[in-house]
């Protein structure tokens, strides 16, 4: 069994509680288990870094130092979060005395943060230590006939490793080919989703929503699969208003891919958390229904 | 000797942890502003706001919505071929705009980080309905009334907490805020 920490994130609680369901449950199906951090803080999102760049880098600082007193590698579901958490520790990695000034202030809290461990998307445990074989293995019930839009959204490949395929990855897709599903083509796929935007500039983050949803739509997708809970979020619970702003009539369901390879791999919905949507997923089960029926 | 430093230093300071080329690197070639998602949206497009910076319009570019309405997607910074990292810098100015209290009446953006950042500061976590006043003052009702829906369909589907959260070791978290930046009595 391998073991990751687990940052969930403020999202994951209450208005990404089915991402944070299906993760446990599809991780747990191949023998990975993800202990949540003990008292956690917030990340700061996007948001701190308007304020103070040490002071954001600090509370990402806590939950890295949390995570390496288990000495585990930290695993974030939340892109913005798994961001956050990839940019301290190199920061920390490249420049120490910044990493001297943070340590001294996390003293406070009996912590201390020496960038030993590393950081990954929730994604990356999937593609990496599972890896696509595996999951073909797994999969129980092929989602046969259904197309999903592979959304990376923009913080995971952002700024990158250094790898040259940041601008073209394809493990998303190859993990949706894994679930028995067909990938549809879906050039927006690292165009970002207007994250909190929507809070601050309303019109402006619609219409980002607007331009993802349009082509998805257009390329024949049933549903978008998402890596993120703000791009879940945007997409989904926005998708009435950007209807009303620009006269569309998208009826797109937004699902976490958690909750995809979920199903595929024949776990409940509702241990999935499915059934929590706005925009209801109910033609995903139509599109998988005959297979199950035959 | 010392001379006062040009707004493009006061910007260059304001990057310590995040690296880049400076922003006098720029050959105005465009890529951030073609990248960018927002652009359309922008009073002055990425490009021209690196411009401005390095001939240190800093009224312009301080009156200006841009930064504001980055939604530091970090498209621009991975394309940039000088190596600038544009979404740092627009991060950067609104940490100047906020600090010399600078920034646009009319923008969202600055009062929801301030109360962003005060619900954390004192929780330890984000509680988005604490969030809901500046929204509603800064909105009009059309808007508030569409997020209130929105927020009532998501509570109906228990996607919203009734309950601010907030983390164990609040005493020791609150130190070692104070340990970065001194704050006032009531943060
Ligand atoms: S992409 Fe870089 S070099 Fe080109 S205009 Fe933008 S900041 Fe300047
Ligand atoms: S980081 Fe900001 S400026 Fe750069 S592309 Fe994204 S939204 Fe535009």
């Amino acid at each position: 069994m391998k073991k990751f920490a687990y940052f969930p994130g403020c999202s994951l609680e209450k208005m990404a509680s089915s991402y944070h369901k299906s993760a446990l449950e599809t991780t747990k199906y191949f023998d990975i288990e993800l202990q949540e951090l003990d008292d956690w803080n917030c990340c700061g999102a996007t948001t701190y870094f308007h304020l103070d760049e040490i002071l954001a880098n600090t509370l990402v600082a806590r939950n890295l130092a949390l995570a390496e007193k288990e000495g585990l590698d930290l695993v974030a579901p939340c892109s913005a979060c798994y961001k956050n958490a990839y940019f301290t520790t190199k920061y920390f990695r490249k420049d120490p005395e910044l990493a001297e000034h943070i340590n001294f202030a996390l003293e406070e809290d009996d912590l201390h943060f020496d960038a030993k461990i590393d950081v990954y998307h929730l994604i990356e445990i999937f593609v990496n230590d599972v890896g696509a074989e595996k999951i073909k293995e797994g999969v129980q019930n092929p989602l046969e006939g259904l197309v999903i839009a592979p959304y990376y959204g923009c913080q995971i490949e952002r700024p990158g490793k250094g790898v040259p395929e940041s601008e073209d990855p394809s493990y998303f897709e190859d993990l949706i080919s894994a679930m028995g599903a067909k990938p549809a083509y879906f050039p927006e796929r690292l165009r970002c989703c207007g994250g909190s935007l929507i809070m601050t500039s309303r019109v402006p983050a619609l219409d980002m929503v607007k331009v993802l949803l349009a082509s998805a739509e257009r390329n024949g997708a049933h549903v978008i699969a998402t890596a993120c809970p703000l791009c879940q979020v945007n997409l989904e619970c926005y998708q009435s208003a950007v209807n009303e702003e620009f006269g569309t009539d998208f009826n797109l369901p937004v699902l976490y891919f958690t909750q995809l390879l979920g199903l595929a791999l024949g776990i409940a919905p509702d241990k999935l958390g499915i059934g929590a949507e706005l925009v209801s997923a109910a033609p995903v089960f139509n599109k998988l229904l005959p297979k199950e029926a035959s | 000797m010392t001379s006062k430093p040009t707004f493009r230093d006061e910007i260059a300071n304001l990057l310590y942890a995040s690296q880049g080329s400076p922003t006098n690197a720029c050959i105005q070639c465009g890529t951030c502003s073609g990248t960018c998602p927002v652009a359309n949206y922008m009073d002055q497009t990425p490009r021209r706001l690196i411009g401005m910076i390095n001939a240190n319009l800093k009224e312009d570019v301080l009156d200006c919505n841009t930064y504001w309405f980055c939604a530091s997607c970090y498209h621009c910074t991975v394309r940039c071929p000088a190596d600038i990292d544009i979404a740092g810098v627009m991060y950067a100015i609104k940490r100047y705009s906020i600090w010399n209290k600078t920034y646009r009446e009319d923008l969202v953006g600055p009062r929801f980080s301030e109360a962003f950042m005060k619900t954390v500061i004192r929780s330890g976590r984000s509680y988005e309905p604490l969030l809901a006043p500046t929204y509603m003052f800064h909105f009009g009702p059309k808007e508030f009334f569409n997020e209130a829906v929105n927020a009532s369909k998501m509570m109906l589907k228990g996607r919203i907490p009734v309950l601010p959260p907030r983390i164990k070791r609040l005493d020791n978290f609150k130190n070692m805020v104070k340990k970065i930046i001194p704050l006032g009595e009531n943060s």
